[in-house]
């Protein structure tokens, strides 16, 4: 069952294969898990989902990418993001290769399209730190 | 040629309903689609030794041997299928491999979606359907949970909104191609006495006035979820030809899969319906030109479009061409595509709906699609869509 934060939001339950994803997010980074031979791969799991190799190390990445699609959610279909909707939500394709499931921070959303520039964004909710994105300040 | 060892020879269909009024648990449903499909196919009960199922709520383990046990089965093929939209599709091909191979003579897919009466303490009034929330995929350790949910991507509407975004600008697509797939079903439905649509005809612009659910998707994109049901009987080809209809054949099929999630699919509008698509054409021996009818999985506009390309009817990227140069309608249509008005006409009886594609098949190819009946129909193809443009499954159909 989902935990909920205290504004009404789904949070992960970090698992001990996942923590130092969650870990590194707080300190405003965002590390992923390197496989010697297939690169970066996301989300953390126990083996590279290319060779099922298990040599794998955690590594700091740039946390730029850039959008690879979205849509905008006008009526929340998950009922626990009422209060937040309508919000953007879109997979991000990282430099370093994998694609991640995000909000998109700071955006109008006519600013909104496939390539835009983004870069990890970190929100603290409760105990945990989400990470989204926002477009590139630099 | 393609296959001829296994036959669908009876059908049984619900009208899909927003609100059921005699609710019914899934094992009393499964006994009543099996008399159903029985009594259509001219079988005798005794010959049923084969049962595909999928969760059953009054046993969420052990689901085959429940059934089994209530219909009082002596049988020798017993399957859970987990496909979402593509479980029906997934379950027909399972039954003809397995009578094939020789493993049962006759098997039954049934897929219900109905509410069960409400236990004694519970009193609420009846409603609409109601989905679990996450449908558990906020379980402890689940990737889902930790890495998609968190940002808002729980549900269907928004991912399949990602494709079309994603497809949108890359190719380009106009809204009033994309609706001009709702606006024929429709018309299509309008001829199905089952469709829970059959009395509303719709417009392009009704399509476009619509209400925005996640861009750049509206409302009339959108199937509405509905209680319902539907089931096929499948026997060997032998005991097939004594049933009372047409026989028709599992020609072909395919499956394929890469993940749970659309982000971490290889390419989100590239699908895995291409490889399903290929592998059934190919087994059946089917040239994509020769089809008298297209059964697609249609959750969404966009999963029609994905669709057409993918399942190898035109190139990545020209579908917006062929949904513009063609007309999709069973009476004036060039190509006709889901006669029974799909299940944004009929309406999402669950796993039903998917099932619904298959079960328009064999009513064409048998000559029982009444008002809509196509006036030549032997071949034809279908697929089946889980998940988010995850699970695939496709079908071809081919009269005896």
């Amino acid at each position: 069952m989902a935990i909920f934060a205290s504004d009404g939001r789904p949070l992960p339950q970090p698992t001990p294969t996942t923590q130092p994803f969650f870990d590194a997010a707080k300190k405003r980074k965002l590390r992923l898990q390197r496989c010697p031979r297939d690169g970066f791969f996301y989300y953390p799991r126990s083996r590279c989902p290319k060779c099922l190799g298990d040599d794998w190390t955690w590594q700091d990445t740039n946390g730029l990418g850039e959008i690879y699609s979205y849509t905008v959610d006008r009526i929340a279909h998950d009922p626990a993001f009422r209060a937040f909707a309508p919000f953007a939500v879109a997979l991000v394709e990282l430099d370093c290769g994998p694609r991640m499931t995000a909000r998109i921070a700071d955006c109008e959303v006519s600013d909104l399209r496939v390539g835009l520039p983004v870069e990890a964004h970190y929100e603290d909710v409760d105990d945990i730190t989400l990470v989204s994105f926002r477009p590139r300040t630099a | 040629m393609g296959k001829r060892a296994a036959a669908i020879v009876g059908l049984s269909e619900w009208a899909p309903q927003r609100v059921w009024d005699e609710p019914m648990f899934t094992l009393e449903a499964i006994a009543k689609l099996a008399a159903e499909c029985l009594a259509d196919a001219g079988m005798e009960k005794g010959e049923l030794d084969g049962i595909l199922t999928t969760s059953i709520p009054e046993s969420p383990l052990f689901g085959p041997s429940a059934a089994a046990e209530y219909l009082g089965l002596r049988s020798n093929f017993n399957e859970v299928v987990d496909l979402g939209g593509a479980t029906g599709a997934g379950m027909i091909w399972r039954a003809a491999a397995a009578i094939e191979v020789g493993a049962c003579e006759t098997a039954l897919v049934a897929l219900p979606m109905l509410p069960a009466p409400p236990p004694p303490e519970v009193t609420r009034a009846r409603g609409p359907i109601q989905m679990p929330a996450y449908f558990g995929a906020d379980a402890w350790g689940s990737p889902q949970g930790q890495f998609d949910i968190p940002s808002g991507l729980a549900a269907a509407t928004p991912s399949f909104a990602m494709a079309a975004t994603r497809y949108r600008e890359l190719y380009g697509v106009e809204p009033e191609t994309l609706a001009k797939v709702a606006v024929q079903e429709r018309y299509n439905a309008l001829a199905n006495p089952k469709a829970i649509f059959r009395d509303r005809p719709i417009t392009i612009q009704d399509v476009l006035d619509s209400r925005l659910l996640a861009d750049p998707l509206k409302l009339l994109e959108a199937v509405m979820p509905c209680f319902g049901g539907g089931a096929v009987l499948l026997t060997t080809a032998e005991r097939a030809k004594r049933c009372t209809h047409r026989p028709v054949f599992v020609s072909g099929f395919g499956e394929h899969l890469t993940h749970k999630n659309l982000a971490y699919a290889p390419d989100i509008i590239d699908t895995p319906i291409r490889a399903a698509a290929e592998r059934a054409f190919k087994m059946a021996g089917a040239r994509r030109d020769a089809i008298d009818l297209a059964s697609m999985y249609d959750c969404y506009t966009i999963t029609v479009l994905l669709t057409i390309e993918d399942a190898g009817f035109c190139k990545k990227g020209q579908g917006q061409d062929f949904i513009d140069e063609h007309d999709f309608r069973y009476d004036r249509g060039d190509w006709p595509l889901n006669t029974h008005g799909g299940q944004l006409g009929m309406g999402q009886a669950g796993f039903a709906g998917g099932l619904s594609h298959f079960t328009e098949m064999v009513l064409q190819i048998q000559g029982r699609a009444g008002k809509r009946q196509l006036p030549k129909c032997d071949l034809a193809y279908g697929n089946g869509t889980g998940g988010m443009l995850a699970e695939q499954v496709a079908l071809i159909l081919e009269g005896a």
